[in-house]
């Protein structure tokens, strides 16, 4: 007779050795360190939850710090791996294998574990597709999470930065894991219900609040004009072309020069309302000023974002609030909505080769990308027609479907004259060294249907075959190895037939590129236009 | 360490008046375009970062290509990327037309 409920049992048993370190449901932060010990077992799957923005900090801390003979190879799962001791789990042998996202502040140093043997990545994913695999091939064993506020019954408030807690709490507890959550204070009552009480197993006060980072703020101050030139061209180009209304934002400070000529350029141009309606984006500073001048109806969260949840509470007909009236962000749902109900979605990237595919690998560095591939691709699933959606496609079959717009935003070159354009992509030899089957593409080129530099927007998606995709991009690539292959006679008629637009076929005016067109110019700026309700984190006041 | 680069292209088409765009700051460009009475485009570039001359002669010569404009052009670069030489440019002509 076979036995069908192992893993129950097995999680009793890790229960159980734990059970002398636990009262009620909660063990002392102090002893962090013996209950990992006492509840992993070698060659568990352990999801610690540490994303861009909040980190479960103590009980990663912790796990660093167990005893390799007792818990070993393990197989991590995370979001992003960006703390130091992530990768000292590695270096400590307690963990072997690794499946991931992003590992920003962390790429070097994988990359080395990488090269000399101690870690086998898995994969690298885009968070949704990372979370899917944790409900079908990678469930979690034990998850790690990080909370604000906990109840006798284990009830989780998450506050502004619920993030992707729900998710991997309901892919463990649901197939008899072990949830362990490090939160910030115990209280008699939540403020509210992020994660139902059953659903956690154990529950431990963090010696410090978890960590999380401002990772969406983006000064004003640093925006350049060249930055602003793109915008200009975003705007018209792209935007009132296509009537976009449904879109999300990469992080940069391209796209947050973006956000800050709405109110401006936008305005003078008669776009309120017309355009940039709908947001899949974490709450951005920067997008207050179009906020508060009437531009937005709805912003879905991420996460949150450190200094805008006063701000937020008070706008609660443009973002989702809870009961208590904070933020309530959700990272799976908001990559889900980002994918299926946008029509658009704008980032940047590191490099990309004549064929338009992108990737912010770059030699000696394994860094992911988050959430952009999701974001950033066409989803051939999607059903809802709507303008800007159908404008990609020329057909006039009586089937046809319509396509996501996605828009790369690069400068030909980065700073220290670095060529954004090249001819091989870094990921291909650096996916060759890890052992990779595939070379680490953020988004394929076929996906791209604009890209847009400063020196003019190519309409990737009007391109009649390869070759003229590879000479729109190339008339925009300025005088890198790609641009420099341009051929003028042949520009000139990419730009005839509006496969290649330059600003001064757009009706952009360049020196009209100033810093003078944002409508906030510092982050002081963006606390007096949310009326005082925004408070920067420390590090970005200069009063 | 301040380097010199001097260009010079043939040029036809004249500019009406003079123009003044960019700003002395890390990153950045100061350009002054006037017009020339000779047939050609003469440029000096003064620059704080050494070692790019084929750079800037890629994006000049790209420059004048498409725009064969008879003028005196002065540049004092601060270390700006192609990618903001290229729209200082832009923005001078702009001005100048």
């Amino acid at each position: 007779m076979s036995a069908w409920d192992t893993r129950r049992i097995r999680k009793n048993q890790r229960l159980a050795r734990a059970a002398s370190y636990v009262r009620s449901g909660v063990f002392e932060s102090g002893d962090a360190v013996a209950v990992l010990e006492s509840v992993l077992e070698p060659g568990d799957r352990v999801c610690v939850e540490g994303n861009n923005q909040k980190q479960a900090d103590l009980l990663s801390r912790a796990l660093a710090s167990v005893d390799p003979e007792r818990v070993h190879d393990l197989h991590l799962l995370i979001s992003v791996l960006g703390r130091p001791e992530h990768i000292e789990l590695f270096e400590r042998g307690i963990a072997s294998q690794v499946d991931f996202s992003f590992s920003g502040p962390q790429s070097l140093r994988l990359a080395q574990q990488v090269a000399d043997g101690r870690v086998r990545i898995g994969a690298i994913h885009t968070y949704l597709e990372l979370f899917a695999r944790y409900f079908v091939d990678l469930t979690p064993d034990i998850a790690l999470v990080a909370a604000d506020e906990a109840d006798a019954s284990g009830n989780l408030y998450t506050g502004a930065n619920t993030e992707e807690t729900p998710t991997i709490v309901e892919a463990t507890a649901f197939r008899n894991g072990v949830v362990i959550a490090q939160v910030n204070r115990i209280v008699d009552r939540v403020t509210r219900v992020d994660v139902p009480g059953d659903w956690v197993d154990l529950v431990v006060v963090a010696d410090r609040p978890y960590e999380i980072e401002p990772l969406f703020t983006r000064d004003p101050e640093q925006i350049d004009d060249v930055q602003i030139l793109m915008a200009m061209m975003v705007v018209r180009g792209i935007y009132e072309r296509h009537r976009v209304r449904t879109l999300n934002h990469g992080i940069g400070f391209d796209t947050a020069a973006i956000e800050l000529i709405l109110p401006t350029y936008g305005e003078r141009l008669g776009l309120r309302g017309e355009i940039c309606t709908n947001w899949v984006l974490n709450p951005h500073p920067t997008l207050i000023p179009a906020i508060e001048s009437g531009w937005v109806q709805s912003v879905h969260s991420f996460g949150g974002e450190l200094g805008m949840e006063r701000y937020v509470a008070a706008r609660p007909d443009v973002f989702f609030t809870g009961r208590d009236g904070s933020l309530r962000s959700n990272r799976a749902l908001s990559q889900n909505a980002g994918m299926y109900a946008t029509d658009l979605f704008i980032g940047s990237t590191l490099q990309m080769d004549p064929d338009a595919n992108s990737s912010t690998a770059t030699l000696g560095r394994i860094a992911g990308f988050g959430g952009a591939p999701n974001l950033g691709n066409d989803p051939r699933g999607r059903r809802h027609p709507s303008q800007a959606w159908l404008e990609m496609t020329s057909s006039t079959h009586e089937i046809r479907r319509g396509r996501k717009i996605v828009v790369q935003l690069v400068e030909t070159f980065r700073e220290s004259g670095v060529p954004t354009f090249v001819e091989h992509l870094d990921a291909v030899a650096l996916g060759r060294m890890a052992g990779f089957p595939i070379a680490p593409v953020m988004i394929y080129g076929d996906d791209v249907t604009h890209v847009v530099t400063e020196e003019g927007i190519a309409y990737l998606y009007k391109a009649r075959d390869v070759d003229e995709r590879r000479a729109a991009l190339a008339a925009i690539a300025g005088v890198t190895p790609v641009g420099l292959l341009a051929d003028s006679t042949r520009t000139q008629e990419l730009r005839r037939d509006g496969v290649v637009a330059f600003p001064e076929d757009l009706g952009v005016v360049r020196g009209e590129a100033k810093r003078s067109l944002l409508a906030a110019r510092s982050i002081r700026d963006l606390v007096t236009w949310s009326g005082g309700l925004y408070e920067p984190p420390k590090r970005f006041r200069s009063w | 360490m301040i380097e010199t680069l001097t260009f010079t292209y043939p040029a036809s088409a004249h500019v009406a008046r003079r123009a003044h765009v960019g700003v002395v700051a890390s990153g950045n460009c100061e350009l002054l375009l006037e017009p020339s009475p000779e047939p050609s485009a003469s440029v000096t570039v003064r620059t704080s970062v050494g070692g790019y001359a084929t750079t800037w002669e890629a994006v000049l010569a790209r420059f004048f290509a498409r725009h064969s404009i008879a003028v005196r052009l002065e540049i004092d670069d601060f270390g700006a990327t192609p990618a903001v030489v290229a729209m200082r440019l832009e923005q001078a002509l702009e001005q100048a037309r």
